[in-house]
């Protein structure tokens, strides 16, 4: 009796086995009728502040629970390719996007973002602006060049004729943030947003507008994803006049309009 | 025991052990599942090697400053932990003093802590603005953080308890008449340490040393958080493949056999350690 049963319980472990093993194959690729209760949003570390309102405010409205991925733009684009359960992605930046582009419906731009030299309260370096990153008795933070934000700022130094050697490049903008913050480097290139989101430690360097560069945000739904009709909802919720004042609150510029 | 008399041993031990085994036999289908489980993702990782590439990718500028600086890492590391964590082991096998549970419990912790969360303490503690680093910072201008110094330090704090318990076990498990036959001819502690207790535990030192050196090389979350990244100072080899998933699957997936290879290596060389019947 005790030995069938445990004789069960094994057959039914292979055949959930087998069964998680040729899942993937035949997943629907188009709107599913299914009506989960959840949302899962892949999203851009510096989109985290804006993007938690907006999931609030989309909660209490559609009564579907959002969950958020927040990391860089390319570590997302990386799970997204390697089938990770998301609904919709929103990236920092168009290369991310176009890198997903056949897992993704139509990209839109919801938004955009500049960047800002983060420097500890009370700029205790004196950092007038990205010339003054060269110094090397300066502990300048970027993010790598992999993430947007590391892609965007050594646009923004290379617009400027200026070297900097950076003394860790971050996996992420808000790693970025949180070691100007901590004290352990003295400044970072970051988002005009992630100045705002980092409190009362940090304050931010203008860097002019000739200078400066405009990261574009595209968000775009999973086509893998089986909620299609929320993930668009999500989507219309950003892309609508509420989503927009969360983000302006929060910083963030509209999107270009060519 | 000499030689033969363990290979004769060893030959029968298989017999008995099959005539006594009372294990339900149905224990072989989640046995053969937890291997499957165990198997199945570095059958994936070679099954996704690009072997036409792979030396290309090894031999890439940025995948060799990664291990050499991995190397160089982790067996600092190491003589970090021998240098504190061996006295250490004697202490806590060997000397009754107030607090010693207390003591094993803190030297171990680092074994169960999140490695993340150690960095965000080595930060807090080893920081420019930390508990002991502001005073090396304003004492001899020395700040560790984005330092290889610092990477050191990371794998040394997570991997150093590995050492310390392998060496405080064989501490234990020895013969201590030997020591005490040493001492009655006349030999000195030094003397003692030198020629019969190290010799004795010198199998469960090397244990101790491979799995320190095999933790240390494995390191991310303590550097990550910790030291920072950054190509030929802090990025050692699980940062590159971190790094290196997000853009390039392929250096990712090189990267990792390299590892896959060397913690197979550290397995062969415990194999008489840990399976010494097989």
């Amino acid at each position: 009796m005790f030995r069938s049963r445990i004789r069960l319980a094994a057959v039914l472990a292979v055949v959930a086995l087998a069964l998680a093993g040729c899942g993937g194959d035949d997943e629907p690729s188009g709107g599913s009728t299914a009506t989960p209760g959840e949302l899962k949003v892949f999203a851009a570390a510096s989109l985290t502040a804006a993007f938690t309102e907006i999931g609030e405010q989309f909660t209490s409205a559609n009564g579907t629970k959002v969950t958020f991925n927040f990391a860089g733009s390319q570590a997302l684009a990386t799970q997204i390719q390697q089938a990770a359960p998301a609904d919709v992605f929103a990236s920092a930046d168009i290369a991310n996007m176009d890198k997903v582009t056949d897992l993704v419906g139509t990209p839109q731009n919801f938004a955009s973002n500049q960047l800002q030299i983060v420097v500890e309260k009370g700029n205790p370096k004196n950092v007038q602006g990205l010339d003054d990153l060269a110094n090397p008795d300066l502990k300048v933070v970027l993010a790598a060049a992999e993430v947007p934000a590391g892609k965007y700022a050594a646009e923004s130094l290379a617009k400027a004729g200026v070297t900097v050697k950076p003394v860790s490049e971050e996996d992420n903008v808000k790693a970025v943030v949180t070691k100007v913050s901590l004290g352990e480097a003295d400044a970072g290139i970051v988002y005009v947003t992630d100045v705002t989101a980092g409190g009362d430690k940090v304050q931010g360097v203008e860097i002019p507008e000739e200078l400066n560069v405009l990261a574009t945000y595209p968000i775009a739904t999973v086509k893998a994803s089986k909620a299609q009709d929320q993930a668009q909802a999500f989507m219309d919720q950003v892309l609508g006049a509420e989503g927009q004042q969360v983000l302006k609150q929060h910083g963030f510029l509209p999107p270009p309009t060519t | 025991m000499t030689a033969t008399a363990r290979r004769r041993q060893r030959r029968a031990a298989p017999a008995v052990a099959r005539a006594r085994s009372r294990v339900p036999r149905s224990f072989a289908v989640p046995a053969a599942l937890a291997v499957g489980f165990l198997a199945i993702p570095l059958v994936g990782l070679l099954g996704r090697t690009p072997w036409g590439s792979i030396g290309a990718e090894l031999t890439s500028p940025r995948v060799l400053e990664a291990l050499r600086l991995s190397l160089v890492c982790s067996t600092g590391a190491v003589a970090v932990s021998v240098a504190l964590g061996v006295p250490l082991a004697f202490l806590l096998a060997r000397v009754e003093f107030p607090g010693r549970n207390l003591v094993r419990a803190l030297t171990t912790l680092p074994m169960v802590l999140p490695p993340v969360v150690g960095g965000v303490a080595l930060l807090l503690a080893f920081g420019r603005r930390g508990l002991v680093g502001q005073w090396l910072d304003r004492a001899f201008g020395i700040t560790l953080p984005f330092t290889t110094a610092g990477a050191i330090l990371a794998e040394a704090f997570v991997a150093m308890p590995f050492l310390v318990i392998t060496v405080e076990a064989g501490l234990r498990a020895m013969d201590r008449r030997f020591e005490d036959a040493a001492a009655t001819l006349g030999a000195g502690r030094w003397t003692i340490l030198r020629r019969v207790t190290l010799p004795l535990i010198a199998p469960s030192l090397g244990a101790g040393v491979a799995l320190c050196w095999a933790r240390a090389l494995g390191e991310f979350g303590a550097t990550i958080t910790f030291a920072g990244n950054l190509p030929g100072v802090t990025q050692t080899m699980p940062l590159a493949v971190y790094i290196a998933l997000e853009t390039d699957l392929e250096a990712a997936i090189a990267l990792s056999l390299i590892l896959l290879f060397i913690s197979l290596g550290v397995l062969v060389a415990l194999r008489d350690r840990w399976f010494p019947s097989a």
